[in-house]
């Protein structure tokens, strides 16, 4: 009797590692999916924060998608070893703080450790020749297969027949002439093979499933690089970057400013962190201080905190700061005028 | 009061991370042992229930008070987990 092949297949929530999958498990292999999470992940977090979007259905994708396929899933907590990934990218950076190609190659390295605690066959992914402009060209898919050491136990259903055989098509474990040979950044192939196969409804995240292709957040990121000794981070500084504006009107320190209810109850989970400051004359965000202060810098972070306050117009507003031990006091400021927020603040 | 063998603080953490904690903490679980997650990211009373369902586990129950989200599961709940074949 055969033995039972299993392999893992890469989930990452969109149509692809979706489609990959399931022609896969069509061919009589057993797949179990795996998803890692770096902090930079889009799926969940920003609608969890914002008021607005607390009434919009929410889901992970990934955990969608498995269920869906009637597989088991297996979330990876990466954060800390990613921060090799993202700091020192061997390929460097795509159109923002993107690692693409080595965060391809980190990801398939971590499925190749996990099939080999777990006694597992092959990797799977949902990649296709020519698809992302980085990590899914055909001279830089055999990158990941040598960099991730994976080598050929590694299998793109949907790209198999324009790349050399793998491991699992040569050892008959699955057969090539099943597999497809989509290419491009047309959709259309597999829209047909997900109508084949009866998908009605999948998600299709645009510009990937990482705020760090988002330009915004890029910038974000790197204005705290730069402002801070040393570009190791924390979750909890990663996180922040997706919450509320970000204004730096002086080198030395930023204000992140609630834009909404919602935001301004996330930040109260930091205060015990940041120096912080409310309106107490008038309704207003909270708002949290970033960075190493003087008085004097103190004072224009309350000009500016008042100026997104319904006080904003008023002559005066009392904040309420509050510093990292949890003493309080009371600052009376004038709002700085719209005029005196430069742009350039604006992270 | 139902007897419960480990709690889990995933307050203030957002998914997937309540979901990866509470995979971890069940990972050390036997079958039949109650987890109780509270949580405060409304994202967990779709992600938890999910990720019981397709590895097994039964959600005995969401209580949401205070804008905090309790959730009770049993380990193993829903027997196997289920198969993967087509």
């Amino acid at each position: 009797m055969n033995k039972q092949r299993k392999a893992i297949s890469l989930i990452s929530g969109g149509l692809d590692s979706m489609l990959a999958t399931r022609v896969i498990l069509e061919q009589g292999v057993h797949v179990e999916g795996i998803n890692f999470f770096t902090g930079f992940c889009v799926e969940g977090h920003t609608h969890a924060i914002r008021k607005k979007d607390r009434k919009k259905p929410k889901r992970n994708n990934a955990l969608w998608v498995a269920e869906q396929l009637g597989i088991k899933l297996h979330i990876v907590d990466v954060i800390e070893e990613y921060k090799e990934v993202l700091l020192n990218p061997k390929h460097g950076y795509g159109q923002n703080m993107n690692p693409c190609l080595d965060c391809k190659g980190f990801m398939v390295r971590k499925a190749y450790e996990w099939i080999r605690q777990h006694d597992f066959d092959f990797i799977i992914t949902g990649e296709v020749v020519g698809q992302r402009p980085m990590s899914q060209r055909r001279d830089t898919m055999p990158v990941i297969q040598r960099e991730s050491g994976a080598g050929d136990r590694l299998l793109r259903p949907l790209c198999a027949r324009l790349l050399p055989e793998t491991l699992p098509e040569r050892e008959g474990w699955v057969d090539r002439g099943k597999l497809y040979d989509f290419s491009g950044r047309t959709r259309k192939p597999q829209m047909a093979l997900a109508e084949q196969f009866g998908f009605r409804e999948y998600a299709t995240p645009a510009g990937g499933c990482c705020f760090l292709t988002d330009k915004a957040y890029s910038d974000k990121l790197v204005d705290m690089w730069r402002h801070r000794p040393s570009r190791d981070y924390q979750l909890d500084d990663i996180m922040l970057l997706k919450v509320g504006r970000h204004l730096r009107p002086r080198p030395n320190f930023k204000l992140i400013i609630a834009r909404e209810e919602g935001e301004s109850k996330f930040l109260e989970g930091y205060r015990k962190q940041y120096l912080h400051m409310h309106s107490r004359s008038h309704p207003g965000p909270l708002v949290l201080i970033d960075g190493d202060v003087s008085e004097n810098d103190i004072e224009l972070a309350a000009r500016i905190a008042a100026r997104f306050g319904q006080g904003r117009e008023a002559k005066e507003v009392a904040l309420e700061l509050t510093d990292l031990q949890g003493e309080s006091r009371t600052l009376r400021v004038s709002p700085l005028k719209q005029e005196e927020i430069a742009a350039e603040w604006y992270v | 009061m139902v007897r419960v063998d480990k709690e889990l603080d995933a307050r203030r953490i957002l998914c997937p991370l309540p979901v990866i904690r509470a995979q971890d903490a069940i990972a050390g679980m036997q079958a039949g042992e109650r987890l109780r997650v509270v949580a405060t990211d409304p994202g967990v009373k779709n992600d938890i229930p999910a990720w019981c369902r397709i590895n097994g586990h039964r959600v005995e129950s969401i209580i949401e008070e205070n804008d905090e989200i309790t959730i009770t599961i049993e380990v193993d709940g829903l027997g196997t987990a289920p198969s993967s074949q087509h």
